[in-house]
């Protein structure tokens, strides 16, 4: 990506997977690698598993803290479904990163209505290089499974141009010392993921 | 160096930095975290959550009266238990500052109504200020402060949504002190309003509206930006940055002041360009008083009144197309994903009582509210803060009969505090056989957990008193009053049961802490498991609508296997509240694994 434009990065999910945190250290990355920084979430009922939204605009001079429909250049989605709620925020050169998760929202898990079906094979046809992670396998393998915010958030970092070496030290200063190892390992994992 | 705050963050270090000496708030989205910031972060400042809106409104103007600066915060639908105070202190006007930060939550991201602050400022005549991001939340902090003394008027911060919880760059600086002389000082012709002296406070507040309408014609924050003539917006908030998104061209009055308005700037500015258009959320405020100038201007016609103003709504306005070009769409329906009570929540033990006792309920706002929703829908009324009680006793006693053993109001413990205690004690003295039950959480839940007077502990997590809802319902008269756990979903199921035979009003108070709260923790933590053989697939624990059970459908039955499918508990989610274990007729849900 050019330096010279706003770039958009949109990350949904469900509350309590960690978008807000994934987003903080992205903004923080940004305003550090010396972009003027706007980011905007919905969180109001987060923790009571809701629709999570998270807009994080970056670049020379940003004015609306929220994406247009049709210019989010990256979505980063935590849950299939939420991918295609979002869907319209997506621009038509967009890059789709997903993680292929179901969490059941409540029409679903009382039996009311079905969960829509092959939700990842859609998001391919029309997105063919969109990046597909089954980020609790992944968060498995490195034995902790409360970073896949962050394995995203390196796959993220590899579509946008703020060196890892940013990211690193916002994580390094933002988290609990007891966890900056194993989610730098998560950030390294998830950039190999994505290369 | 430039620090990356929200908007809220930056009105409390806008706070912090201008000298405020006292801050008082309840919580409400999206104005809570702005006293949280305070508590965590600047211990400068007095600072405490008030049972409600009014009572720190009234707080606040005590340190102002005594010469502090001060600042009282609150969401829009606060303002309106704050009016009492509101409407005479600009009257009495202040001696050391005072901001009453309100929070506007146009599209109702999380709250019951949208209406629109800045009617507030006019009809106080007080003035509002409106910042356009984070830096200007904090810088008009300040700009408040001075105008509040050097007027002598309470001042409004008006934030919405999106500025409270949007974050950009904020330059920051350190802590000066007021200068006014603080201590106590009798004044009763300024603040005892009493006829006499209120009819001559009263000139003073139309000469003060007045003289701040000058000072907006050089308020710093009201600002033009010419550019293309033959289009000029005028706008506040984050629809000037929304504007200067979609109409970079576009010449601009910005306006920083809300109320009152520049006239001469505006009448100024739409000389200068060929069609004015004004942007802004909610209602025609502006528009209006433009028009009142006997100026041609366009606004509600091209955005519309209702729902908050996005980008695309701003440049459908103003261009009457979108340039939108997303990806080609996914043509699927998409299951909806509303908030719902968590995993073990006890409001949920709670209401699953209630629905064996047909009950007609009425509630207020909390997370109880969320009882409305499928597939427990037994919420029949939500009107405001502590409303349930009254509504209950009004149903009750004008319906006698029709109602009786029936009317039941549910309520939180933090509403309790907040506007239930007068209610109640309507209750007690004109009677009737309502039952109230108290779904005592030990927390204000829906805005993240803030403490409150029933806690025992302060903002700043200090220990302090808990007041007694038992004692208080004792002391209003109250003859029936019981205490439960409302995890034992069969015992509170007859406790409701007995209580709406009486014929007289019954409190019961239904007391768990919030499942998501560390401290007083009584859940075990540990999963329930379901015996998918002996589940009938009945969907009773499935109707108490608690994320961690999932319906599995049957899609080829064994033979003899007339069930259509079966519960499943999500381990990674279930705490172990055992209200599913209550409800299950066929002990198919176990503990341990």
């Amino acid at each position: 990506m050019s330096t010279d434009r706003t770039h958009n990065v949109l990350i949904v999910g469900v509350g309590g997977q960690g978008i807000i945190l994934a987003s903080d250290v992205l903004s923080e990355a940004a305003a550090r690698h010396g972009y003027d920084v706007k980011k905007n979430e919905i969180h109001g009922m987060a923790q009571r598993g809701g629709s999570v939204s998270s807009h994080i605009r970056f670049g020379p001079v940003v004015s609306s803290p929220i994406i247009k429909l049709g210019e989010a250049d990256v979505l980063l989605s935590f849950e299939q479904l939420e991918t295609l709620r979002y869907w319209p925020y997506l621009s038509e050169k967009g890059k789709v990163i997903v993680n292929d998760h179901k969490i059941l929202p409540p029409s679903v898990f009382t039996g009311k209505q079905d969960y829509p079906t092959d939700v990842i094979g859609k998001i391919k046809e029309r997105v063919p290089d969109a990046v597909v992670v089954d980020g609790a396998k992944v968060a498995e393998k490195i034995g902790n499974l409360r970073v896949v915010n962050v394995i995203f958030l390196g796959i993220l970092s590899k579509y946008l141009d703020i060196p890892a070496d940013v990211y690193e030290k916002v994580l390094t200063e933002s988290l609990k010392p007891k966890l900056v190892d194993i989610n730098l390992k998560a950030f390294h994992e998830g950039r190999a993921l994505a290369a | 160096m430039k620090q990356l705050m929200s908007g809220n963050e930056a009105i409390a270090r806008g706070a912090y930095e201008y000298g405020v000496r006292l801050a008082s708030a309840y919580p409400g989205t999206p104005s809570t975290e702005i006293l949280e910031y305070i508590g965590e972060r600047y211990p400068e400042i007095k600072a405490g959550w008030a049972p409600n809106e009014k009572v720190a409104l009234e707080v606040a103007a005590g340190a102002a009266y005594g010469g502090s600066r001060s600042m009282a915060s609150m969401k829009h639908v606060g303002l309106n238990v704050a009016a009492d105070p509101f409407m005479t202190l600009s009257y009495t006007g202040i001696n050391g500052g005072l901001v009453l930060v309100v929070c506007d939550d146009p599209e109702m991201h999380s709250s019951q109504n949208e209406q629109d602050t800045r009617n507030f400022a006019k009809f106080g005549k007080v003035p509002c200020l409106e910042p356009s991001d984070s830096q200007e939340a904090k810088d008009m902090m300040g700009a408040a402060l001075s105008i509040s003394e050097e007027f002598d008027t309470p001042v409004i911060l008006r934030s919405t949504t999106r500025i409270s919880h949007s974050m950009s760059p904020v330059e920051v600086a350190d802590r000066t002190e007021g200068t006014r002389e603080i201590g106590l000082k009798k004044d009763p012709m300024k603040f005892v309003m009493l006829p006499a002296m209120a009819r001559k406070r009263h000139p003073v507040v139309e000469q003060r509206l007045k003289d701040l309408a000058a000072y907006a014609e050089t308020f710093p924050f009201n600002e033009v930006i010419m550019g293309d003539e033959s289009l000029g917006i005028i706008a506040s908030g984050v629809n000037f940055q929304y504007v200067r998104e979609v109409a970079p061209k576009a010449s601009l009055l910005k306006l920083g002041m809300v109320w009152p308005l520049p006239e001469k700037m505006i009448r100024d500015f739409a000389s200068r360009v060929k069609r004015l258009v004004v942007i802004e959320d909610l209602d025609p405020f502006i528009e209006e008083a433009v028009k009142l100038m006997g100026i041609k201007v366009e606004g509600k016609e091209l955005t519309g009144l209702c729902s908050e103003l996005t980008p695309e709504r701003v440049e459908k306005a103003l261009t009457g197309a979108s340039t939108a070009r997303s990806m080609a769409p996914i043509e699927m329906e998409l299951p909806l994903r509303p908030p719902n009570m968590c995993p073990g929540c006890p409001h949920r033990a709670t209401f699953t009582a209630l629905k064996k006792n047909k009950v007609y309920v009425a509630g207020d706002i909390g997370c109880y509210t969320l009882g409305a929703l499928p597939p427990l829908g037994l919420l029949d009324h939500c009107l405001c803060m502590g409303a349930g009680i009254g509504i209950a006793s009004g149903l009750d006693r004008s319906l006698g009969e029709l109602a009786k053993g029936k009317a039941v109001a549910v309520i939180g413990d933090s509403t309790f505090f907040h506007s239930g205690m007068t209610p109640l004690l309507e209750l007690a003295y004109n009677g009737g056989c309502t039952t109230v039950i108290i779904m005592d959480n030990r927390t204000t839940a829906m805005t993240g957990a803030q403490e409150h007077p029933g806690t025992g502990r302060t903002l700043r997590k200090d220990p302090t008193i808990t007041a007694d809802m038992q004692k208080l319902a004792e002391a209003f008269g109250f003859r029936r009053i019981r205490t439960v756990n409302p995890y034992h979903v069969k015992d509170l199921e007859k406790t409701v049961g007995e209580e709406l035979q009486a014929d007289e009003p019954s409190l019961i108070i239904a007391r768990a802490p919030c499942a998501l709260l560390k401290t007083d923790r009584i859940l075990p933590d540990k999963p329930l498991r379901v015996d998918a053989d002996v589940c009938k697939g009945c969907r009773t624990c499935i109707n108490t609508g608690c994320p961690a059970l999932e319906f599995v459908k049957i899609e080829e039955p064994k033979e003899g296997d007339k069930r259509k499918g079966f519960t499943r508990i999500n381990e990674a989610l279930c705490v172990g509240c055992r209200t599913c274990f209550e409800v299950c007729k066929f002990d198919a849900i176990k503990e341990g694994s």
